[in-house]
């Protein structure tokens, strides 16, 4: 076994604990976090295979394809971070929950205050009425 | 050192340097499993974070000098700074504390 | 559909929901799928020849034509122009998505810790000085546009930890050059050399040199400023 295959091995098991973790975990961080540590995988096999040169040089070319894929996994990262904030700031927290992976649509308190949610949709149902009456009387 | 380099000692190089690429690959392994699955998320962004050094210091084992110095920065970096920031901005009044990885993450 | 099951019974349904995670079912099917991608990536990682040529001879044959000495700052900015080009580009729409996504700079005032400031006001300019040997090193060793960016951007994001913000002179149009200025003149100097003739991104061996230093310079700067919006993530 050379260090390149045994990198690139270390490469596809990031892979797949990257893939398991973005599969079971709920909060949308970790999920963050896997798919930053596949990507870290997928880097590491093309790296190793490219080290596989007789020369005491590397493949120069994969390594530029690499070099190019941090800068963008940096900018995915951040384009994630924001989506996942938005995600909070609609649905009140920032995980998928559901077995099908699809976003709980409704508020987050549990039990407690289950009147909560049905008395603010009450008074959400209540205000358009009122708004447009404003509207209406204000010219 | 090259007077004491004899076929013996190569040899003996070679095993060495195995031995290194190995650790290096097992502690890479270990630091992704513990960042994955940690219970507490700052714990598992700083884990994330060492993850980047060691995989810089991988690079650098396979002669990607380039890719050694844009990881340390971006990856370790710039990337560990982002997700810090986003942990402040996701719970901004108590930092790192999380609900377990598997089970309820409703919080 | 789902949507009117769940307004329907809510109790229910929050019921189903909270055991996160899929269920024992769902997660052996995972593993086994898993495991089949794992052994899948690693017989085919051991079945390739254990010495392989790569591109690396093509790479040193060229490499005089290129303009630079080192091989990967050569393939980054002349043979694969187009790649670095489109990644600056992706740079930058990332960053007009972030941008609409949260119009408002995010609302975490950092406390500003005085021993931060103090070590910043040592480190920035050491770190800024780094940045210009990396960006003048790409030409002939390890180093370039993109680790010189990254740690320029990496200041950027330190000084704003450490309390310092951009002055409003530099907030509007000339921090909006800065995030441009890569592919702006990456694109100008690519579309500049096909009056000569050649294709596009295809520089005169004579000039390649400068033109690749003028292009890395505008690129640092473009990928410093990006990496420190990205990370502030709100338009100022």
């Amino acid at each position: 076994m050379t260090p390149a295959s045994l990198y690139a091995l270390v490469g596809v098991g990031l892979i797949v604990l990257g893939l398991y973790a973005l599969s079971v975990h709920a909060h949308l961080l970790r999920k963050l976090l896997a798919f930053n540590v596949t990507g870290s995988g997928v880097f590491l096999v093309l790296v190793g295979l490219a080290r596989r040169t007789p020369a005491a040089a590397a493949d120069p070319v994969p390594q530029a394809m690499v070099l190019t894929g941090i800068v963008v996994a940096v900018a995915a990262t951040a384009l994630a971070v924001v989506l996942m904030l938005r995600v909070q700031a609609t649905c009140g927290r920032a995980a998928l929950n559901d077995d099908l992976g699809t976003l709980e649509p409704l508020q987050p308190p549990p039990t407690p205050p289950a009147g909560g949610p049905a008395a603010s949709a009450g008074s959400a149902e209540g205000a358009p009425p009122a708004l447009t009456g404003t509207t209406a009387h204000a010219p | 050192m090259e007077t004491l380099i004899t076929p013996g000692n190569d040899a003996w190089v070679a095993v060495l340097n195995l031995l290194l690429d190995g650790l290096l690959g097992l502690l890479l392994l270990w630091l992704a499993w513990r960042t994955l699955a940690s219970a507490d998320l700052f714990r598992a962004i700083v884990l994330f974070i060492a993850f980047g050094l060691v995989l810089a210091m991988i690079w650098a084992r396979l002669d990607a000098a380039d890719i050694a110095l844009a990881e340390a920065a971006i990856g370790a970096g710039v990337t560990g700074a982002l997700l810090l920031a986003a942990l402040a901005r996701l719970h901004p009044d108590r930092p790192g504390t999380q609900a377990r990885p598997r089970g309820s993450d409703a919080s | 559909m789902p949507d009117t099951r769940s307004t329907s019974v809510p109790g229910t349904v929050r019921a189903r929901a909270l055991p996160a995670g899929p269920g024992p079912t769902a997660r052996l099917i995972l593993l086994l799928l898993l495991a089949a991608v794992l052994v899948g990536l690693a017989t085919a990682v051991l079945s390739l020849p254990p010495v392989a040529p790569g591109l690396g001879a093509v790479v040193t044959e060229h490499l005089p034509a290129s303009g630079v000495e080192h091989p990967v700052t050569a393939v980054l900015l002349n043979f694969r122009g187009y790649d670095t080009l489109l990644e600056l580009a992706v740079l930058w729409l990332a960053l007009l998505a972030v941008w609409s996504l949260t119009p408002a700079p995010l609302a975490h005032e950092p406390t500003a810790n005085p021993m931060l400031a103090a070590l910043n006001q040592l480190l920035a300019p050491l770190m800024i000085l780094v940045a210009g040997y990396l960006l003048w090193n790409g030409g002939h060793a390890p180093g370039g546009a993109f680790q010189a960016g990254a740690v320029l951007g990496a200041t950027g994001v330190l000084l704003h930890l450490s309390g310092r913000r951009l002055p409003r002179a530099v907030d509007g149009w000339p921090l909006r050059l800065a995030l441009l200025l890569g592919v702006a003149l990456f694109s100008l100097i690519g579309l500049a050399v096909m009056a000569g003739g050649a294709p596009f991104l295809t520089y005169p061996p004579a000039s390649a040199g400068g033109l690749i230093l003028a292009i890395e310079a505008a690129a640092t700067l473009s990928i410093a400023a990006t990496l420190a919006a990205l990370f502030l993530g709100g338009r100022p």
